[in-house]
């Protein structure tokens, strides 16, 4: 766990790395997008968890992605993600199609360092057909036939997401969003920015310690005011619906995308955001 | 604070008649139900029923205050697993005959002809929950097809495969269909206004069962109306403000 800067925080994910995003509801660091897009990323594997929003057709629009795991890429009420629509038609990307709880059971499994885990339901479904490191099998604990979808463990190399605050000792706080703590147990590095910096140990606090991330699994954290903008966080502030809109107004082509980065990833607004 | 014209809104009798199938006496009972992403007229269904007096417990995935869920989707999809989810909404970018669902995209694998956003948690949902009822409001041919081009989640497994339900009806914003799953057929069970058996049947990729008299949808009753434009509405400004100010006429306080 070290404290960083935002753009140090950016070259700790490798070109090529697999890179876990939690969705739009659920604290994805916005900030570490704009600042990998800034620092020219290449061939990042994203994962979904379990969905993609904002921040994911942002990086493919930018050209810093080569795969896509997800169960959905979305900008919600702002409708279809239009990068990652128009990536998938270009054959730009490699989409690997998962469902939801998929990509949770395949996380905690990781978490528990079995190889394998099960899932109900799925069974029927075309997604399986392409997905050859899925395997339905009879349920070896039942007399009767019953088969299953079993799921390999999936080890993120990279997982990021922006949390409230930071502490002394490094550790995050990312209040009732503890799915993101699954995450951070699956993955071999989480990468973290943060509102603000408090002084003590939250783990020392019965009322913090439930929504805090132990430092051990902190590689390392920067601060980042408003980092999850335009999602919401917590109670901190809310989603800037009219901020998407924009963006998924001016991405809708090729060279609208471009001159939106230009103006808020790498022109004044962006500049202010990393200071 | 009421919509300008007053009448009743197609949202509002989406909503009354999705409220009415999941009261319904012949189905299994509903203690839980769950609401996932973007889904105003599933959710304005859900409070009216709760608004109206019955005892039900509405998780709704995306409220932001007092969100329901302490571990995320996780928790939904593990409280559905354990079976304490009731109702589940589903809906598609295609719908077949069959009641299989396309969230993936149209043309080759993985949607090289439109690609729609991906099939979120339906594979599960729609096998581990006891009722679900689809919902799309564009009735066309292109949304309810004979047969989908992938399939994200199935409308009908076989009998070895474990699952608690599926599909008790399809509502779209010109009909209601009911789904027969020993069949595998959707039968038409009432209209919205203006449509008849004739423009459903123009406007249906799949082949449907009609019975010998087909009712017509029923408005929303005054104090359905005074429900959904009052309380439900309340409840639903802080997730759907743009959609409660166009259905319902009410802004969110500054």
């Amino acid at each position: 766990m070290t404290r960083v800067s935002l753009e140090a925080l950016a070259e700790a994910v490798p070109d090529g790395a697999l890179l876990a995003l939690p969705p739009d509801n659920s604290l994805p660091s916005v900030a570490l997008a704009k600042a990998l897009v800034r620092r020219d990323a290449k061939g990042l594997r994203l994962l979904g968890v379990p969905v993609s929003g904002f921040a994911t057709d942002l990086l493919i629009g930018a050209g810093c992605v080569a795969e896509v795991q997800t169960s959905a890429v979305s900008l919600g009420e702002a409708g279809f993600a239009p990068r990652f629509s128009a990536a998938v038609k270009a054959g730009a990307i490699t989409v690997r199609d998962a469902t939801c709880p998929a990509i949770h059971t395949m996380l905690q499994a990781a978490e528990k360092g079995v190889p394998f885990m099960p899932l109900r339901g799925v069974i029927g479904s075309d997604i399986i057909a392409h997905r050859p490191d899925w395997r339905v099998v009879q349920n070896p604990l039942s007399d009767r036939p019953d088969p299953i979808l079993i799921l390999p463990a999936l080890h993120p190399d990279t997982a990021a997401v922006h949390a409230v605050m930071a502490d002394e000792a490094g550790n995050v706080w990312v209040g009732r969003r503890r799915e993101c703590a699954t995450l951070a147990h699956a993955s071999r590095k989480l990468l973290v920015t943060v509102e603000r910096v408090v002084p003590g140990n939250m783990l020392e606090d019965e009322r913090l310690a439930p929504g805090t991330i132990s430092a051990t699994y902190v590689e390392a954290f920067a601060v980042a005011e408003r980092g999850a903008h335009p999602v919401a966080l917590l109670d901190e502030y809310g989603f800037d619906a009219a901020y998407v809109a924009a963006y998924a107004r001016a991405a809708r082509t090729e060279e609208g995308f471009r001159a939106w980065v230009e103006e808020h990833v790498f022109g004044h607004t962006a500049q202010v955001a990393a200071e | 604070m009421s919509p300008p014209d007053g009448g009743v809104q197609p949202e509002e009798r989406l909503a009354t008649a999705l409220a009415r199938l999941i009261l319904d006496p012949s189905a299994p009972p509903v203690r839980h139900i769950a609401v996932g992403a973007a889904s105003p007229i599933p959710a304005a269904a859900c409070w009216l029923v709760a608004k109206s007096g019955h005892s039900v417990r509405l998780s709704l995935l995306h409220k932001r205050s007092g969100n329901p869920f302490t571990e995320g989707s996780r928790e939904l999809f593990d409280l559905t697993g354990q079976g304490r989810i009731d109702l589940f909404f589903l809906g598609g970018g295609q719908i077949d005959g069959r009641a299989n669902i396309n969230l993936i995209g149209t043309g080759e694998w993985p949607g090289q002809g439109v690609r729609f956003p991906g099939s979120f948690g339906s594979a599960f949902m729609y096998l581990m929950t006891p009722r679900t009822i689809l919902f799309r409001e564009e009735h066309s041919p292109r949304v309810l097809v004979q047969k989908v081009d992938i399939v994200s989640a199935a409308g009908v497994t076989p009998p070895e495969v474990f699952r608690r339900g599926t599909a008790q009806a399809l509502v779209t914003g010109r009909c209601v269909f009911r789904f027969n799953p020993d069949r595998a057929r959707f039968t038409l069970e009432s209209v919205h206004p203006g449509e008849s058996v004739e423009s459903i049947r123009s406007q249906t990729g799949f082949d449907f069962d009609v019975p010998e008299a087909v009712p017509a949808t029923p408005d929303p009753t005054p104090d359905e109306l005074a429900l959904l434009r009052g309380p439900v509405c309340e409840e639903m400004l802080e997730t759907y403000p743009e959609f409660c100010a166009r259905v319902f006429g009410q802004k969110a306080a500054a």
